[in-house]
């Protein structure tokens, strides 16, 4: 059975339990036993230094793509979820856009099976909204809800039929699924490949301007008014989304939202500084100043609910081209802690909010049991020092991708332990420089 | 050497060549072209000699060779080219190529090589205000102002008043290290 | 001075006295056209290659023969003729190139950034004959150097440039080279045609073709593509021509005496230009494509000949 782990010294931040403070943590047959300033030590117990770290429950991220099946040179459930546990995240929901795609249970008990074996993160499947993945009828959400999928999505493309969103609004009621959208009017995107806007004027490069993404997230807002349900917007990146989310929450709308660390952090400038980058090649792209701006300050009063990575990996067949060529997306999850402590250092977010929408924000979003260090849930740590520094160098992430802007940067701040069920999945066994 | 001996050299140079022109039947067929940029004032004060000397003005024309220097691979381009002028037919003509100083030679081989391409002339003379010696390749001066023996770490520059100096003046330095 | 670039990629990348150093230079070249033998032994050895992606006959024969005149060897590789139709990247076919040893790769994309992709992973010099909507830095010194040669100066010069700005490399170009010797800019055109954010480029944008060209001293009119399909710009050529192209009355009426008209070519007769104009005496569009084989040379000259390729020695 797994030991007793004794986590002492450490400043505990657990938002969901409105904790901020040193505290001992003791876990204990796969679950939390205690959280308290002063524990006596268990003679059995191993004991876990986290003196002038940081102690969080695991981090939850609702947005990764696994590529399994079907994309395995690019990344398995297993090096996925390496990778994962790498940057102090516990559970990460799977996005369906595989090959074959995930609208049926039998893709479903794959992911789930590939995760149980690799015994590192939480995977949760999450299913597709339409069938295929073609934007045209109902996929079956009943099944995917009983063979585990905790929300469904298309994510990658958008649900381009208004009659057809409606009717997933409608349909996922029944099965209380949240739908999660990616948003943008593939009519506006256009042969667009970064952000439209002056940076994308000197580069040459076609844009896709902010409002392609703004119809769509009004448009659901409208369509979920009209059926109830819930909405979640993926990857927000734009002032007119946040703004209308902002309106919509505030007129009680079932609506939350999530943000990339890269659309918090890097913004079209960063695009064209890159000299043509595929790195810094996303979709949504990264935005204007004004757009960052807006999503931070979403982020902060709450607009925004979760940190989610999209955690995109691909090999250089997909990258190593000329940018209007090269395929969208960006690995994150073992940068977003860093990324994200170096926004809360420069005041753009308090600590706090930081952890929370890295933990219970999410875990809400989609209801799930994570993101909490209450007594009796499932113990799912990370302890993080956040006085190192580390240079992020892609030969040695545990992804596969090896697709990040931060290539050769000096981030702050590294998990030095992640625990899945009361079991050390990722730890300091030897100095990780 | 001084402005008068400069001077004296000048008009004998143009004697030298007006008679040679005349003695081989090709004063009507002269030019006069001055290789840049040593060359070009050179050749104006010996194309007013010829002038005084033969009754006529012979057509007079500027190279730059820096297209056909055979070093381009070490010292790289030449970003400054300067014009090229040759605007009078060279085919037949007695073409007399003037420089300042004749030292290895490679100079005078690019402006053979510039002027041909011009078209093709029934001779070149060569005329320079001095020869240091030191050939690298086999050219030879037809008509020299003067012969100095300089040490190879020496540079010999002519300096004319048209370029703005005080007066003429041939001048020995120490050579600039490379 | 431009040899501290190794490659001509984009004019944004040049100060005012690199883009003089080569109008200047293209002085000297232009006079070697003008000879009886148009050879000189420059780059004699070098080799450039033309790598193409986009088919352009004007562009890449201008460059062919500026490296023969400098008595390199020109080697042509279009994309129909390749391997790029059975999959290769834009990056294996570049260094398969360079496995060949040129002294410089001229090439032209569809795809923005091209270039500087392929520059970072070769050894041998790289000049853009255009990349997208991105630059095309050759057709900016040949119009540098044509209105300069023109107008004497671009110093205190208003040049109006008309057309789809959006899509084209050739005004990005112009826009980042013109300010820098001094002159004026301003875009015209329809809203659909002018880019985002396009004045911070430093040029005033105009919709109307008399306000933009009035006063001017010179006018760029670019090409416009027949079609955009699937994102119209235009409702058609016609109505495009009748509000922006350029006929004899209004050149007649509302340009200087002194104005210059140039087009970067292919001109699509009777819409942005109506032929009379064209062919008319204010248009300088002949002298721009003998001007770019001098520009070119220059390029070519300032790039390639300097230190030898490789294993090559090179003494005096």
């Amino acid at each position: 059975m797994s030991e007793t782990l004794f986590i002492e010294g450490g400043r505990v931040i657990d938002p969901a339990g409105g904790v901020d403070g040193v505290r001992t943590v003791v876990v204990r047959d796969g679950r939390i036993a205690e959280v308290a300033e002063r524990v006596e030590r268990p003679r059995d117990a191993r004991a876990i230094d986290a003196k002038g770290r940081w102690v969080t429950p695991g981090f939850v991220d609702l947005h990764v793509h696994l590529r399994e099946p079907g994309q395995e040179y690019k990344e398995t459930v297993a090096t996925g979820a390496r990778a994962a546990v790498a940057g102090g995240f516990t559970t990460i929901c799977a996005m369906p856009n595989t090959k074959p795609v995930n609208d049926n249970a039998s893709v479903t008990e794959l992911v789930l099976a590939r995760a149980a074996a690799a015994g590192l993160a939480r995977v949760l499947p999450v299913g597709c909204i339409s069938r295929g993945q073609a934007g045209e009828d109902l996929a079956e959400y009943g099944e995917l809800r009983a063979a585990g999928c905790v929300a469904v999505s298309d994510d990658g493309k958008p649900v381009v039929s208004s009659g057809l969103m409606r009717r997933v609004l409608e349909y996922a009621r029944a099965f209380g699924l949240v739908v999660a959208v990616h948003e943008e009017d593939p009519a506006l995107v256009g042969k667009g490949v970064m952000h439209e806007g002056p940076a994308s004027t000197r580069l040459g490069l076609k844009g896709i301007p902010a409002a392609a993404e703004d119809v769509m997230v009004v448009r659901d807002l409208a369509l979920l008014e009209l059926t109830g349900g819930r909405l979640h917007v993926q990857h927000v990146s734009t002032r007119g989304a946040v703004r209308a989310i902002r309106e919509a929450k505030q007129r009680g709308l079932a609506v939350t939202a999530e943000a990339t660390p890269h659309h918090l952090a890097l913004t079209d400038e960063d695009v064209a500084a890159s000299g043509y980058s595929t790195d810094f090649k996303m979709n949504p792209p990264l935005r204007s100043a004004e757009d960052v701006k807006a999503v931070r300050e979403g982020l902060a009063d709450g607009t925004v609910d979760a940190i989610a990575t999209d955690h995109a990996p691909h090999s250089p067949v997909e990258k190593d081209l000329e940018f209007d060529a090269a395929m969208n997306g960006i690995v994150g999850l073992e940068t977003a802690f860093s990324v994200c402590l170096d926004l809360a250092r420069k005041g753009v977010l308090p600590e706090r909010r930081l952890i929370e929408a890295l933990t219970v924000g999410p875990a809400r979003t989609f209801g799930l049991a994570a993101g909490t260090l209450a007594k009796g849930a499932a113990a799912d740590v990370a302890v993080l020092d956040v006085g190192a520094e580390w240079t992020v160098d892609p030969e040695k992430l545990h992804s596969k991708g090896r697709n990040t802007p931060w290539k050769g940067k000096r981030l702050p701040g590294r998990c030095v332990y992640t625990i899945v069920g009361g079991r050390i999945v990722h730890g300091e066994s030897r100095a990780e420089r | 050497m001084n402005a008068q001996d400069i001077d004296r050299a000048v008009r004998r140079l143009g004697r030298e060549i007006a008679e040679r022109a005349k003695a081989s039947g090709s004063a009507k067929e002269l030019a006069i072209v001055g290789i840049r940029r040593g060359g070009v004032h050179l050749a104006q004060r010996l194309r007013s000699e010829l002038k005084a000397a033969l009754g006529a003005e012979p057509p007079a024309g500027t190279l730059d060779i820096a297209l056909y220097r055979d070093d381009l691979a070490e010292k790289g381009a030449a970003p400054v080219i300067g014009p090229t002028d040759i605007r009078f037919p060279v085919q037949g003509k007695t073409v007399v190529l003037v420089d300042d100083v004749l030292y290895t030679g490679r100079t005078v081989r690019a402006a053979l090589d510039e002027l041909v391409d011009f078209g093709r002339p029934r001779r070149v003379w060569l005329a320079v205000l001095v020869d240091r010696g030191g050939r690298e390749l086999p050219i030879a001066a037809d008509f020299t102002g003067a012969r100095v023996e300089v040490p190879d770490d020496q540079d010999v520059q002519v300096r004319l008043r048209e370029s703005g100096a005080p007066e003429d003046a041939v001048v020995v330095k120490p050579r600039r290290g490379t | 001075m431009i040899g501290r670039h190794k490659h001509c990629i984009a004019l944004e990348d040049y100060s005012r006295e690199e883009i003089l150093e080569v109008i200047d230079l293209a002085v000297s070249m232009k006079e070697v056209l003008q000879r009886p033998i148009k050879k000189v032994p420059s780059l004699r050895g070098k080799s450039v290659v033309n790598l193409f992606f986009e088919a352009s006959t004007r562009t890449r024969s201008s460059f062919e023969i500026a490296a023969k005149v400098l008595s390199a060897d020109a080697l042509n590789w279009t994309s129909a003729s390749s391997s790029v139709t059975k999959g290769e990247t834009l990056v294996d076919t570049a260094r398969n190139l360079e496995a060949m040893r040129p002294d410089v790769l001229v090439i032209r994309h569809s795809a923005g950034g091209a270039p500087r992709l392929v520059a970072a992973r070769v050894g041998c010099s790289v000049v853009s004959a255009g990349d997208g909507a991105h630059e095309h830095p050759s057709q900016g010194l040949l119009d540098c150097f044509t209105i300069r040669e023109k107008l004497g100066t671009l110093e205190g010069k208003t040049i109006a440039i008309v057309g789809d700005i959006s899509h084209s490399r050739v005004a990005r170009s112009d826009l980042h080279a013109f300010p820098k010797l001094g002159a004026r800019v301003r875009l015209c055109g329809p809203p659909t045609m002018i880019p985002a954010g396009v004045e911070r480029l430093g040029a005033t944008v105009h919709h109307e073709l008399r306000e933009a060209v009035e006063g001017a001293d010179a006018v760029i009119m670019l090409r416009i593509q027949h079609e955009r399909i699937g994102d119209p710009l235009i409702p058609n050529t016609r109505e495009y021509s009748k509000y922006w192209g350029l006929n004899a009355r209004k050149a007649q009426e509302w340009l200087k005496p002194s104005c210059v008209i140039l087009h970067p070519g292919p001109i699509n007769r009777g819409v942005e230009l109506a032929p009379e104009v064209a062919d008319g005496p204010r248009s300088v569009i002949l002298d721009q494509v003998q001007n770019g084989v001098a520009v070119r040379m220059a390029i070519l000259y300032l790039l390639a000949g300097g230190s030898p390729a490789e294993g090559a020695e090179g003494k005096a």
